[in-house]
């Protein structure tokens, strides 16, 4: 029980974490709170849920154009809500980003209606047996995609050129410029890579509600939020973190 | 080589240049000196593209530069050392330098760019692996100078290098500057430590609150009544 246990826990926080992903590069570069991200990774849900429910197409051909889309969406919120603020104060962008939030969320709900969807149990989920432990085909195949995808995006940011050029637009954008850099191509291309992780997180969510709440205490939020406070108190930075030093 | 006519730059409402024009030929190093908040700065950030000019044109190599991206004005020729270093903090010194030849798709030359750098500036071979914020205050204005020559600029702009570094470095930096200049690169330096600068310059442009108000050979401004009790403190 405890090792399907981890393993729920495992994927359900790939998941998440591909969201964050996707939010922390915006903050990064931007240094903007997206209150839209959010909206986003609905939105990537219900596309994905469009297209395998209404267009019946294969989940892979859905997850690609709805990765497209994505992309798109959140490159016109940019260029539209953002962009033309980029030189105001620093409260300004973040008020947009709130409209941008309101606007999407009410967006859909006319669209969509309220009630709840789900996904059709359109994909065969078969149980892997390893050893004592079972594991479902589903979460095998969402921890890969997390992974593969992590793997990538560190690959991107670390060792590309490009990946070298958000990291100097995220630290200063005047001296950016200097070195030629085109920070408007830049910061678009960090709200289409963003965007399209927030929707896959979107779409794996859907995918992972599939298999119903499994055996969890009816205080798993306050057992979360307490064990996040604990370590936020011992460890500030976060995990991982550290703090940055810079010389003025 | 570069030519700015009558130059008119706002900030908001502010009228920060006030009708500048300068030029500066091949070859030379030309300074421009000041006091603090007269537009030296806003006039090298109007050069580059990073502040647009309400009027007035400038010119770079015959060519109008006015109202291109500060990417094709770099790609051009044009390279600024900021105000302030402005190095990338939380990147290496390599990084830094490569960052620098951004627009440069020639491997080799940039390795080759990479090495002449290392040959001006040996301390930055031995801090190449490290995190360019935590560098002292001289080798982060090594750096920026680095990280500029590697995109082998044919004008360089200098804004304030002597900014707080001690007596000795600053010597040495302008040293550097003499060094470059002498292998073929235009200079055009903003200062505040104005005797350094007009004793490596060959001409000078004095600004008062965003005009030009005196301009002449480095020689006649360091013998000049006025830049002396403004300037130089005599």
């Amino acid at each position: 029980m405890f090792f399907e246990q981890l393993l729920n826990g495992l994927t359900l926080g790939s998941t998440y974490s591909l969201i964050a992903l996707g939010y922390t590069m915006v903050y990064g570069i931007l240094e903007l709170i997206n209150f839209a991200h959010s909206e986003i990774y609905m939105i990537g849900a219900f596309l994905g849920l469009i297209m395998v429910t209404v267009y019946k197409l294969p989940f892979p051909l859905a997850l690609l154009i709805t990765m497209a889309g994505s992309c798109l969406l959140g490159i016109t919120i940019e260029k539209v809500a953002y962009k033309p603020l980029r030189k105001s104060t620093r409260i300004a962008p973040l008020i947009s980003a709130i409209g941008v939030s309101i606007f999407l969320q009410n967006a859909v709900l006319m669209l969509a209606g309220p009630q709840a969807r789900s996904f059709p149990a359109g994909i065969n989920i078969t149980t892997l047996n390893l050893g004592p432990f079972r594991i479902s085909s589903l979460q095998l195949l969402i921890l890969l995609v997390s992974i593969i995808l992590m793997i990538g995006l560190h690959f991107l940011i670390q060792k590309t050129k490009l990946g070298q050029a958000m990291r100097a637009t995220a630290q200063d954008k005047e001296a950016a410029q200097l070195m030629g850099i085109k920070i408007d191509q830049v910061i678009s291309f960090t709200f289409a890579i963003g965007s399209a992780l927030a929707m896959l997180g979107g779409l794996i969510l859907g995918l992972v509600e599939m298999l119903g709440a499994v055996y969890m205490s009816r205080y798993k939020d306050a057992i979360a939020f307490a064990v996040l406070i604990f370590i936020l108190l011992l460890k500030p930075t976060g995990l991982l973190g550290r703090r940055v030093q810079e010389k003025v | 080589m570069l030519k700015l006519d009558n130059i008119v730059t706002h900030y908001g409402n502010i009228q920060a240049l006030k009708g500048i024009s300068i030029d500066v030929k091949q070859g030379e190093i030309v300074t421009i000196i000041g006091a603090n908040g007269a537009g030296k700065t806003t006039t090298l950030k109007t050069i580059c593209g990073l502040v647009a000019p309400t009027s007035g044109k400038i010119y770079f190599q015959g060519e109008d530069i006015t109202h291109k991206t500060t990417s094709d004005i770099v790609e051009s020729g044009i390279a600024l050392v900021p105000e302030g270093r402005r190095v990338f903090p939380r990147m290496t010194v390599l990084e830094n330098l490569q960052l620098g030849a951004y627009l440069n798709k020639d491997k080799a030359q940039v390795k080759q760019d990479l090495e002449k750098v290392f040959d001006l500036f040996p301390i930055l071979k031995d801090r190449i692996k490290q995190i360019a914020g935590t560098l002292s205050g001289g080798e982060q204005q090594m750096l920026a100078i680095g990280r500029a020559l590697m995109a082998r600029p044919k004008l360089l702009l200098l804004d304030e290098p002597s900014m707080g570094l001690a007596p000795k470095i600053v010597a040495n930096i302008f040293d550097i500057i003499m060094e470059i200049n002498r292998a073929g690169t235009t200079i055009l330096l903003v200062e505040q430590n104005a005797r350094m600068a007009l004793a490596i310059a060959h001409k000078g442009f004095v600004i008062e609150t965003g005009k030009i108000v005196l301009q002449d050979s480095a020689v006649n401004l360091l013998n000049n009544e006025e830049v002396k009790k403004a300037y130089l403190g005599d």
